[in-house]
């Protein structure tokens, strides 16, 4: 049932073609941030407007929509996003990833290969990969013209010379297509792999920040790294405690006083699906 | 055995009844109504509108009511509010020489055509708290007089007349928009105008005071201060001509600078220039001494580094609605991030403790 | 007013719109994808998949060039109407609609800046056939290779060679579409 007294999907007609042709663009440019005008939603800044704006222009009512925040489908703000559009799109609602047409997340790309026909939505807080290096938008939109990216790679390497490493454990910059440097948005370094060559069209939204990028299906995503200091995908080296799962990412969760710890899946519908097939992990019930 | 936390929407409904009833108060004490808040709390009604970009006392008072008073919240909900509502077309510029005055001062002329009209101001009470609020709010009737209908004269206009004062060009172009679209460096004065316009009073109060202590001093005298209605006017294609939709409380503040001069002009004063919605007098005089600070390039003066002066960092910081909801997003869940964190610092502190132990034992 | 002018807008805005937009975005997501739409019905000699693209993406704020043919009574009377769009010459057009040869040459469109590539104009090219064969297709989107009948390929290997800078067309067909990004590269099939 949808809330009649605003339109399909919250956004009028108009900011919907507005934000349709930003992601057009992004398309045709990928990894360029698309300025657009975002406007005001009923959630904060910073709380996935800009991936509300993008799903909202995205959605139709065919659409099967699954919200995740941290990996989870159960966190506060991924519940508080799906109970917005089933409110004001009336769109069926799914927790498995598999049956989603439109994934809006935070933080996390799904384990599950994504297929075509999937539209994944990103909610992004700094869309751009420049900005703590230069806060200015005026310079680090030079940057991007003049694809002067030198003081990305001396950053990354001066944490090399101080810590052995590269000290940037999410949001890790990457290049598209050998031209845009780009920022996935926070999810951790070991999601990075799945930005390249993904069957789905992935989609950026930065409501507060008033961009808009995309990725293509297939498109060429490389994580900055170096000849001698090649990227790694890290992750807690353990198996998920409930599922058993050896190559998911995982949350560690703090069970006691005394600090005992266990480590489980962050995709909550990855270890939901594994567990009724047999797959257990130490800390199972 | 270990239970994945689940039950974030039970948590959410719990939550959001608990607030209703906090919002509420003790069931004992009545009910705030609308009116109460909109005819009592004006001023707080008034910055919620200004900020709100929302002309609409009773949407206002609605807002703050929800909002059990935090009005940065209020400011929110109107502006969600408003992002719903249709636009049906722009209304002409309104004519703020002929506003019908409640309140009119100039602080660089003693006494001028229009008079120095107080109007209902807090400017020389005395900050002593009046327990008879406590007990009875009646106030005693106002002496009443009768109002002049003729427009009051602008204070700048009488030092425009000699030439003193940089002549502000009429220019006929439409402001662009930034609730329409993306925000877009170098802005012009008015785009910037209209950022101010809306921008948080505190950050640009305290923006303003930065310019008085030194960072981009511009000596700004209060030329003119005015607070009253003015008529709004749309023009009406199928007509031809503008009707009167109605009626809004302004607060215009002009400030009158120094500058000078430079080798192609005469010394003359320059202008800093607020307008806001409302009964905002504060915001206003802020406004219009960021406003006279933002101008340093057209006005050829040096850029001393002034956190004032920096279009870029005052456009970007100036919403507290922005601010506020980045701010407040790092109450959201980030273990995902966290996590990454936390495996790359035991992995540094392996690699350290790995060559500590290997020089001690070479 | 006509009454053909006036007629066939969407039924449902929201939700034609909404299912239009998908086509689009996946078309121009996937180059030489083609696919059907449905929901507007405008005037001769405008196809309904333009049309459709049209009402989805145009509005007042978004000047449209009409080139050759299409810059007739029946199409300007019908956008204004059910967009808004104003009417303007190629130079500083958002969006640009004709056959192919009333479109060219393509130096006359808006094709961004540096800074900002995405100022550019997309080009609405009606076309009398759209099959999934011709000229060969690579570039992000495609999975390997892909084919699209293009009107020609020099003019779009020219537009993929100033990348980031360059137009974006969608080709329309009667009620379907595919579309080429200028990230698209082309090749001619023989010199594959």
């Amino acid at each position: 049932m949808t809330d009649r007294d605003y339109n399909f999907a919250y956004l009028d007609e108009q900011t919907k073609k507005m934000i349709r042709r930003a992601i057009l663009k992004g398309l045709a440019i990928p990894g360029y941030q698309v300025p657009f005008a975002s406007r005001e939603m009923p959630m904060p800044y910073g709380w996935g407007t800009g991936g509300v704006q993008v799903s909202a222009a995205v959605l139709t009512p065919d659409d099967t929509l699954k919200v995740i925040d941290q990996g989870a489908d159960d966190t506060t703000n991924a519940v508080s996003i799906r109970g917005f559009f089933e409110r004001t799109a009336g769109v069926a609602t799914t927790t498995h990833t598999k049956d989603a047409t439109v994934i809006q997340t935070r933080h996390r790309i799904p384990e599950a290969a994504l297929a075509e026909g999937q539209v994944l939505v990103y909610q992004v807080p700094i869309p751009e990969p420049l900005r703590f290096l230069e806060p200015r938008e005026t310079e680090t939109r030079k940057m991007h013209a003049l694809e002067e990216y030198g003081l990305m790679h001396v950053k990354l390497y001066e944490d090399i010379a101080r810590h052995g490493h590269i000290a940037t454990a999410y949001a890790y910059p990457v290049k598209v297509e050998g031209r845009y440097v780009m920022d996935p948005s926070p999810i951790p370094k070991f999601d990075n792999p799945k930005l390249s060559d993904c069957p789905a069209i992935q989609l950026f939204g930065a409501g507060r920040e008033q961009r808009i990028y995309a990725l293509p299906p297939y498109t060429r995503v490389e994580s900055l790294d170096f000849a001698d200091h090649p990227f790694e995908a890290s992750k807690a080296d353990h198996p998920c405690g409930l599922c058993g799962a050896t190559d998911s990412y995982l949350d560690e969760v703090i069970t006691d006083d005394a600090g005992a710890r266990m480590f489980v899946c962050s995709d909550t519908d990855h270890c939901e699906d594994r567990q009724p097939r047999g797959h257990r992990g130490k800390d199972a019930a | 055995m270990y239970v994945a936390v689940k039950g974030g929407e039970r948590a959410i409904e719990a939550a959001h009844e608990w607030l209703a009833e906090e919002r509420r108060g003790h069931p004992a004490v009545p009910e705030l109504s609308i009116a109460q808040i909109r005819e009592q709390m004006s001023l707080a009604v008034n910055r919620v509108m200004a900020e709100g970009s929302l002309y609409d006392p009773d949407l206002a008072a609605l807002a703050i009511k929800q909002a059990r008073g935090d009005l940065i919240e209020a400011i929110f909900l109107i502006r969600a509010y408003r992002t719903t509502l249709p636009r049906f077309g722009a209304s002409t510029p309104v004519d703020t020489g002929a506003m019908a005055c409640d309140r009119r001062i100039s602080a660089t002329f003693k006494d001028l055509p229009g008079g120095q009209v107080l109007g209902p101001t807090f400017d020389y009470t005395h900050r002593l708290l009046d327990f008879r609020l406590a007990a009875d709010g009646e106030a005693p009737a106002a002496p009443r007089r009768e109002a002049s209908p003729a427009p009051v004269p602008r204070v700048s206009e009488f030092l425009n007349r000699e030439g003193l004062i940089e002549a502000a060009v009429p220019d006929d172009t439409a402001p662009p928009d930034l609730t329409r679209e993306p925000l877009e460096l170098p802005a012009a004065r008015a785009l910037r105008l209209q950022a101010l316009a809306r921008a948080d009073e505190g950050f640009t109060l305290g923006l303003a005071y930065s310019t008085q202590r030194g960072y981009a001093r511009n000596h700004a005298f209060v030329g003119e201060l005015r607070i009253g209605t003015v008529p709004v006017e749309m023009e009406i294609p199928e007509l031809g001509f503008a009707v009167e939709i109605g009626e809004i409380t302004l607060t215009e503040c002009e400030t009158v600078n120094q500058f000078t001069g430079s080798k192609s002009e005469p010394p003359q004063f320059t202008r800093g220039y607020g307008l806001v919605f409302g009964q905002t007098e504060r915001k206003a005089i802020s406004m219009a001494l960021v406003d006279r600070a933002l101008r340093w390039e057209e006005l050829g003066e040096d850029n001393v580094g002034a956190p004032a002066q920096d279009a870029e960092f005052v456009l970007y910081h100036a919403d507290n609605i922005q601010a506020t909801g980045f701010l407040e997003h790092i109450k959201l869940p980030h273990y995902v991030d966290f996590q990454s964190e936390l495996e790359l610092v035991r992995k540094l502190r392996r690699n350290v403790e790995a060559s500590q132990q290997q020089e001690a034992a070479e | 007013m006509d009454a053909t002018t006036l007629q066939g807008g969407f039924a449902t805005p929201p939700v034609d719109a909404a299912h239009a937009f998908r086509a689009v975005m996946e078309a121009m997501a996937r180059p030489g994808t083609i696919h059907p739409v449905s929901g507007a019905k405008p005037p001769a000699p405008l196809s309904v998949a333009a049309g459709v693209v049209l009402l989805t993406l145009c509005d007042a704020g978004m000047p449209v060039h009409l080139a050759g043919a299409m810059d007739c009574d029946a199409v300007r009377a019908w956008i204004a109407f059910h967009t808004g769009a104003p009417l303007t010459g190629p130079a500083d057009c958002a969006f640009a609609l004709g056959e192919w040869d009333a479109l060219t040459p393509l130096d006359r469109f808006p094709v961004g800046t540096s800074e900002y590539p995405d100022r550019s104009a997309t080009l609405i090219v009606e076309r009398p056939s759209l099959e999934p064969v011709g000229v060969r297709l690579n570039g992000p989107g495609i999975r390997e290779t892909a084919a699209l009948s293009l009107p020609e390929t020099r003019a779009f290997r020219k537009n993929a060679a100033r990348f980031p800078l360059g137009l974006d067309f969608v080709f329309t067909c009667g009620d379907r579409l595919a579309a080429l990004p200028r990230s698209t590269t082309v090749t001619e099939p023989e010199m594959t």
